[in-house]
Formats: C-alpha cells, sequence, structure tokens
C-alpha cells in the first residue's frame, strides 16, 4: 500500500486542479452577469441584465421541471401524505359516495404493526433476505464487471448473459427457478436422497435464501452495467502505476478498483437494499404467497395481504410507513459504512 | 417566484387527486326504479362464458331498450380481489355472477352491495329458487345481499386409467373411509402409477382450505360450518380426525407439499383431485373419470356425507344505476329455464332442491353428473360472519404450519386456530 500512495496523491491533485478551473469559470460569468442586472437597476449596467437572464432561465427551468413536479406530487407525495393520515385512523376502502366512519386512532395500527409475530417474522426474514443478497450482490458484480472489463474473448456475449436475467419477466424467471429447485425438479434428481426434505421452496430453513440467491441472479446484471460505468473512470494510469510498483491483479483490485469504485458501491448498496426491502413478486410467486409458517412472507406481501386480500389499508399504511423508515435507517447505516473509507 | 410556481404545483396536484378521487355514486331512491342498459360480469370459466352470452342474447332479443352487455370479470389473482377493486373505482358491474360468499361480508362492508331483500318480492324469489339451503346465505342484519346461484360441491374425483394401471378396480375405488384412502393413496404412489395420490394446493392462501380441510371437516362433522353461534367448531373430535387424516397424507409424501404450477390432474401426475363438477367438461377430453364422496374415519354412505358447497352467488352491485333491470335480469337468469341451460352447459349445479327430478333427461344424459347433484343436497357453506378472510387466513396459518408441514402437533395447530379465531370473532362482534 506504501508504494501506492505517491499515486493517490496525484489523482487528488487533478481533482483539486478541475475544481479551481470549475470555479474560475462560475467567477467570469457571475461578473458578466452582474454587469448587465445594474444597468436596469440603477446598479452597475452588466448587474441588472444579468438578473433578467437568470430569472428568465429560471422561468424556462420551471417549466421544464413542471411535467415531473406533477408527477411526483400526484405520484408520489399525495400517496404518501394519504397513506400517513390511513395509518392514524381507523380505515377501509368502500364505494364512491358512501360515508363511512374514519375515526382517528392514534398509534393503535402502529401498535397493531408492532405486535404482530408475523410482522416480526416478515422483517427478519428480509434481514435474512438482505444478509445475503446485499453482500453477494456487491461482491459478485464487482468481481464480473472487472472481469467483463478486461479485454476477454466473447465480452459482448458475456455481458448480454448477465444482463439477460434483470430484463426478463420474474414470471418467466420463477419457471426456470421451479424447474431446478421443485420438489421434483432437476437439482433433486441430481442430489437424490441427499435432497432436502421438505424441498428447497418449501422448507422453512431454505425458502428465504432461495429467493434471496434468485434474486441475486435476476438482479446482477443490472448491478454489473453499474460497476462497468464505474470502472471507465478508474483511471488506467493507476493500475500501471500499480503494476510498475510490482501489485499483481489481486492486490491492483483491491487497491484501485475497489477504491475507484466506492461511489458506485455506495450506490449498489442502497439500490439493493431498498430493491430487496421491497420484496414482492419473489415470494409470491416462488412459495405461494409466504411459504410455510410465513417463512417468506416479506413486508410488502404483508402489506399486500393484509391491504388488498384481508381489507385492512389501515394496518397496511402504518406497516409502509414502518417499512419506510427501516429501509431509511439501514440505508443510512449502509451509506456511513461504505463512505468510511474516505 | 420558485417558490410561488411550487406551491402552485403543489395546490394543482391536490385538487387533481381530489377531482379523481370525488367519485359520483348512484342516487339510491332514483337507482332502485330506473331501467335501462346494464353490464353483467361472468367468470372465466369458457362453458359458463358460452352459458352467459346466450343468457344474455335471449335478454336482448325481447328487452331492445334494455340492453346487456356481458362481460368476463377483469383479470386479477382472484376474482374477490378484482370485485373488490371495482368497488372501491365505483366501476362495478350491476350484477356479477361469481361472487363468493366469504366475501360478501367484505363487499358489504365496502357498501359495495345492494341488499336483494330491499326489492319488494326480494326474499320470497330468493327463498322459492333455493329452498331450504338459502337461509345460510343471509347477512347479519337478516337480509340478502347475494343469491345462493350454484353450487359446485366438492367430492373426490379420480383417474380410472391410473387406479387400472396401479393395480387398482376403478369401477369399485376403496375410498371411502380414511384408512381405505390412506391404503389406496399408498398403492397409487408406490406402485409409481402417479407421482401423487392426491395434489390439492398446500400454499398458504387463505381459501385453500376449502378444497382439503373444509370437505373433510363437513364430511366427518355431519355438516357443520367452520363456525356456528359464533364459536369455532373445528377443535373438535371431528376437526381433529380430519386434520390427522391430511397430516398422514403429506408425512408420507401421498399428497406433496409443493403447489403444482398447473393442473396435476389433467398432466397425469395425480390420481385424485377434491374438485366439483367444473372439473369433468374441463377433464372429459383427457382423463377417464370416477366420482365419489371425501372419505370419512368409519365411512358413511353417499347420501349422508356432507361436503363444501364451493357455493358461487350473484350479486348486485352499488355501482349499478339501472337496478329494476338488473333485478329483472337476475331472476330471468335464475329462472328454471336457464338454470336448465346452465346446467347443461356448464355441469355446474343450480341452487334448487331435487335436482334430479327437475332436469331428469340431463342426468340420464350424462349420469358422471348424479353424484354431484346428490351431494348438492348435502353440503355447507362458509359461515357468513364479519371478517371471513382473516378468519379463513388464520386457519389457514395454523394448517400449513401444523399439517402441511408438520412442525408442530395437528391438535396444537388447531388449538391455537381456534383461539385466534375466537379472538377474532370478538374483534369483529359476536354474529350469534
Amino acid at each position: 500500500m506504501t508504494k501506492l500512495r505517491p499515486t493517490a496523491t496525484a489523482t487528488a491533485t487533478a481533482t483539486v486542479t478541475a475544481g479551481t478551473t470549475a470555479t474560475a469559470a462560475t467567477t467570469a460569468t457571475a461578473a458578466a452577469s452582474a454587469g448587465a442586472a445594474g444597468r436596469a437597476s440603477g446598479r452597475a449596467p452588466g448587474e441588472a441584465a444579468g438578473i433578467r437572464h437568470r430569472r428568465a432561465r429560471s422561468r424556462t427551468g420551471a417549466l421544464f421541471v413542471t411535467p415531473y413536479v406533477l408527477f411526483l406530487a400526484l405520484v408520489f407525495a399525495v400517496p404518501m401524505v394519504y397513506t400517513l393520515w390511513i395509518s392514524v385512523h381507523r380505515f377501509y376502502f368502500t364505494a364512491p359516495g358512501t360515508h363511512v366512519d374514519s375515526p382517528w386512532v392514534g398509534l393503535s395500527n402502529y401498535r397493531d404493526v408492532f405486535t404482530d409475530p408475523v410482522v416480526g417474522r416478515a422483517f427478519l426474514n428480509i434481514a435474512v433476505f438482505l444478509l445475503i443478497n446485499v453482500p453477494l450482490t456487491v461482491i459478485l458484480s464487482l468481481v464480473l464487471a472487472s472481469a467483463l472489463n478486461a479485454k476477454i474473448r466473447f465480452r459482448a456475449f458475456f455481458r448480454a448473459a448477465y444482463y439477460l436475467p434483470y430484463i426478463t419477466a420474474s414470471v418467466a424467471l420463477v419457471a426456470v427457478w421451479q424447474f431446478l429447485f421443485g420438489s421434483d425438479g432437476f437439482v433433486n434428481n441430481l442430489l437424490g436422497s441427499h435432497a432436502p426434505d421438505p424441498s428447497w421452496l418449501v422448507n422453512s430453513h431454505l425458502a428465504m435464501p432461495m429467493i434471496a440467491f434468485f434474486v441475486t441472479w435476476k438482479q446482477l446484471g443490472f448491478f454489473v452495467m453499474l460497476y462497468l460505468a464505474a470502472l471507465q473512470n478508474v483511471g488506467k494510469e493507476l493500475y500501471e502505476a500499480a503494476s510498475v510498483d510490482g501489485a499483481g491483479r489481486v492486490r491492483q483490485f483491491f487497491a484501485v478498483t475497489v477504491p475507484g469504485v466506492r461511489p458506485a458501491t455506495t450506490l449498489v448498496l442502497i439500490y439493493a437494499i431498498i430493491t430487496g426491502a421491497n420484496l414482492f413478486s419473489e415470494p409470491y410467486l416462488l412459495t405461494g404467497g409466504g411459504g410455510p409458517d410465513h417463512a417468506s412472507t416479506s413486508p410488502v406481501l404483508l402489506m399486500y395481504q393484509k391491504g388488498i386480500e384481508q381489507g385492512h389499508p389501515d394496518f397496511a399504511a402504518a406497516l409502509g410507513v414502518v417499512l419506510v423508515a427501516f429501509v431509511l435507517v439501514i440505508s443510512l447505516v449502509a451509506r456511513k459504512l461504505s463512505e468510511r473509507g474516505n | 417566484m420558485l417558490r410561488r410556481t411550487a406551491y402552485s404545483l403543489l395546490v394543482l396536484a391536490l385538487a387533481s387527486a381530489v377531482t379523481a378521487c370525488g367519485r359520483s355514486a348512484p342516487d339510491q331512491q332514483t337507482a332502485a326504479n330506473a331501467r335501462g342498459p346494464i353490464t353483467v360480469w361472468l367468470s372465466n370459466n369458457a362453458q359458463e362464458v358460452a352459458w352467459g352470452e346466450s343468457m344474455v342474447a335471449a335478454w336482448n332479443k325481447s328487452h331492445p331498450d334494455q340492453h346487456v352487455t356481458a362481460q368476463q370479470i377483469p383479470a386479477g389473482k382472484t376474482s374477490e380481489e378484482a370485485i373488490s377493486a371495482s368497488i372501491i373505482a365505483g366501476t362495478s358491474a350491476c350484477l356479477v355472477f361469481n361472487t363468493a360468499p366469504a366475501s360478501v361480508p367484505t363487499f358489504e362492508k365496502q357498501n359495495g352491495l345492494v341488499p336483494l331483500s330491499d326489492f319488494p318480492d326480494g326474499d320470497a324469489y330468493i327463498q322459492q329458487r333455493g329452498g331450504g339451503l338459502t337461509d345460510q346465505y343471509k347477512s347479519q342484519d337478516g337480509k340478502f345481499y347475494q343469491l345462493p346461484w350454484k353450487s359446485n360441491p366438492i367430492m373426490i374425483l379420480y383417474n380410472k386409467k391410473i387406479f387400472a394401471k396401479a393395480g387398482l378396480d376403478p369401477e369399485h375405488p376403496q375410498l371411502a373411509t380414511y384408512s381405505q384412502f390412506l391404503k389406496t393413496s399408498r398403492t397409487l404412489v408406490h406402485s409409481g402409477a402417479a407421482k401423487a395420490a392426491i395434489w390439492p394446493a398446500p400454499s398458504s392462501e387463505f381459501f385453500q382450505s376449502w378444497n382439503d380441510f373444509y370437505p373433510a371437516f363437513a364430511a366427518q362433522s355431519g355438516g357443520k360450518q367452520l363456525i356456528e353461534d359464533g364459536e369455532p367448531q373445528f377443535d373438535s373430535p371431528a376437526g381433529r380426525q380430519a386434520a390427522a387424516f391430511w397430516r398422514t397424507m403429506y408425512a408420507e409424501k401421498l399428497a406433496p407439499q409443493e403447489a403444482y404450477p398447473g393442473d396435476a390432474v389433467n398432466d397425469g401426475r395425480a390420481a385424485m383431485a377434491t374438485v366439483g363438477p367444473w372439473a369433468v367438461a374441463a377433464y372429459k377430453d383427457n382423463v377417464d373419470l370416477g366420482v365419489v364422496p371425501v372419505p370419512t374415519a368409519a365411512g358413511t354412505s353417499p347420501d349422508d356425507t356432507y361436503s363444501f358447497s364451493d357455493e358461487k352467488s350473484a350479486a348486485m352491485f352499488s355501482a349499478c344505476r339501472n337496478r329494476a333491470t338488473a333485478w329483472d335480469l337476475l331472476k330471468f337468469a335464475t329462472s328454471a329455464q336457464q338454470d336448465g341451460k346452465f346446467l347443461d352447459a356448464t355441469g355446474q349445479m343450480p341452487m334448487r332442491e331435487d335436482l334430479t327430478s327437475r332436469y331428469p333427461d340431463f342426468f340420464a344424459k350424462k349420469p358422471v353428473y348424479t353424484a354431484f347433484a346428490r351431494q348438492a343436497q348435502h353440503v355447507v357453506e362458509v359461515p357468513n360472519v364479519p371478517g371471513s378472510v382473516d378468519i379463513w387466513q388464520a386457519f389457514r396459518d395454523e394448517w400449513t404450519k401444523s399439517v402441511v408441514f408438520g412442525e408442530e402437533p395437528t391438535g396444537t395447530g388447531l388449538r391455537k386456530a381456534s383461539d385466534k379465531i375466537s379472538k377474532l370473532l370478538d374483534e369483529y362482534g359476536d354474529p350469534s
């Protein structure tokens, strides 16, 4: 590590230089604008024009972002506020135009959520899922991206091969997984009497890990792509310097690649946690609605069962709020951990 | 400026959302007497759709000013979910000819149903058509919110060819008692004639108990419902015997613990199925069928054996603006003549007494349905209690844990389920 320090310093210097250039450009633009605006308002002539220009740009900018702001407000903010409202009322969905009381119940729905053993099981399941899925996703996608970034034969084919499961519908992939891991599936036929009993997808100890492996495999291509993009920004000269310093491929990977893609790692980490915590389709499709004794029930699947199947949207809303808080906390912790080395 | 723009956008968004949510509902008094075009929803069973279209065509021919449009229920995991969503959106059809009784309390709570008892001849028509079987379809307030339309009594359907392959007599199957059923199942599986003796879905959905436990419990208990007089009935000798029977089936791998991703009987993977008469038409091209009642511990005669009705009702929904037409159509669609056509087209049993004597030609022509018609006189419905879906889910959770996967004794599972359901009944209000 000691030998590589000069190279790291060189990178830092380059960043500082780029930053200085940007600052200079910003200063020049600001000076010109200030002169124009000043002429219109009794200030310096350039100052007033600058203010007009900035206002015009602001209006154009606002116009451009309007559709997205509307989209966010309608599709995200309004439902979010509505969810919070539902979670503190006794509420169920009714036919339009009919009046039904929705009395304020304070934190009663939250109390129900925290005392329901199935909710505890669902969060435990998600914890198991994340413990398997997130490290595997980060490690495998970085290693595969590094391999696919090298000049190897059939590189385009391998890149597409890893990406294919990600763009294939979950339903189709579930069929593949059932063919492999069904009680009468390919893997059990290979294992014979060594096959687990009950089988993989209905075994209360194996169902959740199987789902975690399935999701890791399905989503790997997306994360490989993220890392491949990040790897383009790691300077070749760093590898050359490391090579000159005598670092082998493994050493280069840990000393150059891993620190070089750290921002991407943070992104992958947080994205994997968020998508993992929102797990629904896989337990729904693979294990027939949550598996034995809720062995593969996820919080989102439970929200669906409580809110839609059983008609308790208030409970589901409270559970949704708790899930958002859970995701926020573990995402923040993951981010802190991943950026600790910076 | 930016702040003002942001505020304007937020107000606009909220206004749009409120406008979108502000759905109009028909005026109750006006709608009750209004006539005009209506829409009806049918299940997606091919034979049922064919009957529905023919019935609607007959209606439209004689009522050109009250045009009826027939559609299949919108796609969803279950038709109940699709109906529930349509109630909330205010887009449900006037009539749905596939309403599960277990969901009726939920639909009522959503103010989604029109009480049929409010029509002047409502109660009289329903009771006259269905006879003694209709009372269990009344809701807690004593009104009918559903017209009990057809039953699909659950029986054991078996593949004669697979039985013969296993060396069993396909014309005289030994399936009346639990011990006979287990012995036959062992022969079927151990001989390699079929992967599974029987393959009901072992998954956790609340309604799956209607295909395994509930018919067995109805038979073993002599026709008890899951809940009677506000008390769960299944933590009883009959419930424990039925649970122990199924536990043996799963423990010995005679019934698989994993759901089959298709139709196991049609694919020749299972020798038997717990199904209603709809399956006869579905299987007739692939399977040489035989039908027997569900087994009991000691064996009972077919005429004394109860089962689950798997009934579907026709219900009128509150989004309907021309309810007089809808009520007239409902009576037309469930008339003796249309019931005969429905039976002929689908093989499903209209909710009428003495089906075999009422439609003798059909049963003479298709004798395999006679057993279902007899069974239809000895059926048990799901209890019409608030929180019905929660109750069935609580039962299913314990069932999968104890019976399907054997993670605790079946007696413990039933006791826990009974305790949970008692609490749910208290929370929702004692129905007795």
